[in-house]
């Protein structure tokens, strides 16, 4: 059964990118704890809107933790502390205490500029992928599906590569400001498979390049990327990155 | 009464798709340079176009509204994605695949296009591994199948419980690749706000920039919406919060006919609705009715006492369970397709038979299955939906929780229908294009493939279908002849007129300046359709809800409150418009569902089922595709019929029981 608790949420306001921002806070009174955190601040905002103020704005969409839409600070950590990988929008109430304050804040990174609030700019996650993170090949008459037998256990690890949903928790996390982790999930899932193998070095230098170029900052192994990140995509991830980028830079 | 052309090539219904594409008219390569075509939303649909039209030469723009076109809807499909290849030797072909998407649509689809769909459907799974899509797989390197609602061959193609993630991607990434070789040029954070008719043909959009506020004139030689389906006009659904039905309803308004409205998809399997501060519904994939057993409990005392939460659903030994969709259709049992399965929960729950405190949920059972198989081998299957349901319940159902004569129960889950997906849409011919020329529709936001309910795995099939296979084919016959036109300019009177009146609703929304924020109505709004417009309609009560529908418009037209400015990003502003556009939509499923006196898939009026409490179809009056042509804000619509003609199928009543 539901019991009802009362929060405080401090919130993150700003104007734009260049503009100076500042926390706002609100009080949430008998929130049933079977709500999810971001229908709380559906809440909050109501009662904004109900005093004619301007709702606080941060980006969400599917709700169901798959878009990776949703990108909130909370409490220190991206996405919250949850039961275990989740995003911001699979975070209930059930996990805060009553009386609690809840500070929210944007993915902080010279990568991911804010738009407004917490709604940041992550479009330098496509361009990446835009620089090879893709197989080359036409719509049109491929060969049977089950013309290249793939095992199994390649299969399902090219699926756990696969499974990023680019929400960039590992960024906001990383005090580098490091996209590594979800750079080498792509380099790895399609690394993986034998559509993949063709393009692999070619793609791995063209991704790294991009992400150098876009200001990205360099991994140094602490870690805080697969501590938060949603889906459990791991450093291994980024070894095998590292050991794709020396083999292209060596045939080169 | 107006005619409809539907465009279906003549011949024998296997060889139409063969033979159009013989005879159609081509762009040769370079005339291709000389076209621009719109394409709105990057979901299946909108990205494998936008790709694959791109590829081919056409200079391409593609909106979307999220922040990267990898953040459309079509990501959150679950279960899978449905191809006639056989490869489990289970008796499968083109021609079953279409034979059981015809009946799943309860007889009211089009057979030439369920046809190609089905006849595409294999070119589509070799596209997506070709890309790179993890696809499970068994030990031997082959692929896996698993099976779905509506057919008793294994067909579905999936990834864990991410396929449309993963289809997603695989579409994405090959858009990627031509935004990168300059092909496609992507705006993100837009929305399409209007289409721009000149002398009778669309020539392009009016947009606006969400981050600056600024509407913004595109032209093109097409327009291409990939936009989705209004589930959310109920408020409570399992689509995003972000889906909304602007542009296909401002197509509407424009001229284009909006076809079968009132064929909405009720999903059986959904965590049930806990409480008014809810804001969407969350789906548990089809795929656990593979292991999942659906029960009530045969005593209405323990139902009783399941509500008050004085017994547990695993207190309850076998002998007292109701498997009732074992009992009533042994021959497909927990895998009747979707509108069956969700006639049947609301029939049990009517009742008092439901299992929670609202007496509205049904027990989702695994005990049986991981008794036989273990654990391990559950997990391994449905380990992602079982976390995501105890993420938002807290309750895991792979835990043991009793032992009744030594057999182990698990905690079930507890699901209950909801809004999911929408079978009607944008009508369209076989081409795709709608009753504009030069505008096309695919994906959800069209009519075309599904007739009165779609079978799960087949959502993900048709926006690939039509994306990847299909538009880039017909939109050439389309095209073929308007490489001799110059590029229009956005500077003529028609966009001038386009852009002021979107602004002009944008001032009087704003200048409202009433007291009830956008949600509370649209709250409100959806109590209304769910209520008059669900599961079960009359015409009574469809009268009733488009009479409440007048009145709360009238709310929302005088006391709606939207804070700031036009300036700017105004997330407030942008849902007002997608509720000025939910009301208009729901009115109109309320009246069709009101005009189509039978029941058939998703179309349930109560006055018209069998003794057993199925839907009865009334074939002789209404074996046709309801069109809506717009007649005016304070105008009801008009209703053109497109008949129906079947060769290839016998229409008969659909029977999952033997």
């Amino acid at each position: 059964m539901a019991k009802n608790i009362s929060v405080t949420i401090k919130f993150w306001k700003q104007n734009g990118p260049k503009e100076k921002g500042h926390f706002d806070t609100h009080e949430l009174k008998n929130i049933p704890d079977d709500t999810s955190f971001l229908e709380a601040l559906d809440i909050m905002n109501e009662e904004l809107i109900g005093e004619g103020k301007e709702p606080f704005v941060f980006d969400h969409d599917c709700r169901e933790g798959i878009c990776g839409m949703c990108s909130l600070y909370i409490n220190g950590t991206p996405h919250g502390k949850t039961l275990r990988g989740a995003t911001t929008c699979q975070l209930y109430m059930r996990k805060f205490k009553d009386g609690e304050t809840i500070t929210v804040e944007p993915w902080r990174s010279a990568g991911f500029p804010v738009i407004k609030d917490c709604m940041v700019d992550r479009s330098a996650f496509d361009k990446i992928i835009q620089a090879g993170g893709y197989t080359t090949i036409r719509t049109g008459q491929a060969q049977d599906a089950n013309a290249i037998l793939i095992p199994k256990e390649d299969a399902d690890e090219a699926m756990d590569c696969a499974s990023c949903i680019g929400c960039g928790a590992c960024v906001a996390a990383c005090k580098n400001g490091s996209a590594m982790l979800f750079v080498s999930s792509k380099v790895s899932q399609l690394a993986l498979l034998p559509q993949g193998r063709v393009e692999a070095a070619k793609r791995v230098k063209a991704m790294v390049a991009k992400m150098d170029e876009l200001g990205f900052g360099n991994c140094t192994n602490t870690r805080a990327c697969e501590a938060v990140c949603p889906k459990n995509e791991t450093i291994a991830n980024i070894a095998r990155l590292n050991r794709e980028f020396i083999k292209a830079k060596l045939a080169d | 009464m107006k005619k409809i052309d539907s465009k279906i090539p003549a011949g024998p219904v296997p060889e139409k798709w063969k033979e159009y594409k013989a005879h159609q008219r081509l762009v040769n390569p370079k005339n291709k340079l000389k076209l621009d075509i719109i394409v709105v939303g990057t979901g299946l649909a909108g990205a494998s176009a936008a790709a694959s039209l791109g590829e081919m030469g056409f200079n391409v723009y593609n909106f979307c509204i999220q922040d990267s076109p990898r953040r459309a809807h079509s990501i959150a499909a679950q279960g899978g994605i449905n191809a006639a290849k056989n490869y489990q030797n289970d008796g499968d072909s083109v021609y079953r695949l279409f034979y059981d998407t015809v009946k799943g649509g309860d007889y009211r689809a089009r057979e030439a296009n369920v046809y190609r769909l089905a006849e595409v459907s294999n070119n589509i799974i070799d596209q997506c591994v070709a890309q790179g899509v993890p696809f499970a797989r068994e030990y031997g390197g082959m692929l896996a199948n698993r099976s779905f609602g509506g057919a008793q061959v294994s067909r579905t193609f999936y990834a864990k419980g991410q396929t449309g993630q993963q289809l997603l991607l695989g579409a994405y990434s090959s858009l990627s690749a031509q935004v990168q070789a300059g092909k496609v040029k992507l705006f993100t954070r837009y929305e399409m706000e209007d289409v721009v008719i000149v002398d009778g043909r669309a020539r392009g959009i009016i947009a606006k920039n969400l981050v600056t506020g600024k509407l913004e004139r595109f032209s093109a030689n097409a327009v291409v919406i990939a936009t989705g389906g209004y589930g959310n006009a109920y408020f409570l659904s399992t689509n995003a919060m972000g889906c909304n039905c602007t542009a296909a309803v401002q197509c509407y308004r424009k001229g284009a006919y909006m076809a079968n409205p009132s064929y909405v998809q009720i999903h059986p399997t959904c965590i049930p609705v806990h409480g008014d501060k809810q804001s969407k519904l969350t789906l548990m994939s089809e795929s656990l009715r593979n292991d999942g057993r659906i029960w009530v409990p045969k005593k209405i005392e323990d139902a009783k006492k399941l509500q008050e939460g004085t017994l547990q659903g695993w207190e309850i030994p076998e002998e007292d369970r109701d498997y009732y969709l074992e009992r009533r259709y042994p021959a497909f049992g927990n895998l009747v397709p979707r509108d069956v399965a969700s006639r049947a929960a609301k029939e049990r729950c009517d009742k008092g038979f439901g299992v929670n405190n609202t007496g509205l949920a049904v027990f989702l059972d695994f005990s049986e299955s991981i008794n036989r198989l273990g654990i391990d081998v559950i997990m391994q299957r449905y380990g992602n939906l079982f976390e995501m349901y105890e993420e938002i319940t807290d309750v895991f159902p792979g835990d043991v929780a009793n032992e009744i004569n030594g057999v182990k129960y698990y905690k079930p889950m507890m699901i209950y229908p909801a809004i999911h997906y929408t079978m009607g849409g944008v009508w369209v011919d076989y081409e795709l294009q709608t009753s504009i020329p030069g505008l096309f529709a695919i994906g959800e936001c069209n009519f075309s493939d599904h007739g009165a309910n779609r079978l799960g795995a087949s959502a993900l099939m048709q926006g690939l279908a039509d994306g990847y296979f299909v538009l880039p084919y017909t939109i050439q016959n389309y095209l073929a002849d308007q490489a001799i036109w110059p590029r229009i300019s956005t500077d003529l009177p028609e966009f001038a007129a386009a852009e002021k009146a979107v602004d002009d609703e944008l001032t009087r929304l704003l200048n409202i300046k009433g007291k009830r924020s956008v949600d509370s109505i649209h709250k409100e709004l959806g109590h209304i359709m769910w209520e008059y417009v669900g599961m079960g309609r009359t015409a009574e009560g469809l009268k009733t809800g488009i009479q409440k529908m007048k009145e709360l418009q009238k709310e929302f037209d005088t006391n709606l409150f939207v804070p700031g400015s036009k300036e700017g990003l105004n997330v407030e502003l942008d849902k007002a418009i997608h509720l000025r556009d939910f009301f208009t939509m729901g009115e109109l499923v309320a009246h069709d569902a009101l005009s189509r006196n039978e029941s058939c898939g998703g179309h349930f009026r109560e006055e018209y089922q069998t003794e057993e409490g199925e839907a009865k179809r009334d074939d002789e009056n209404f074996f046709y595709v309801g069109c809506w042509e717009y007649q005016g804000a304070d105008k009801d619509p008009e209703l053109i019929k497109e008949p129906l003609e079947y060769e290839a199928i016998k229409v008969q009543t659909r029977n999952y029981k033997n």
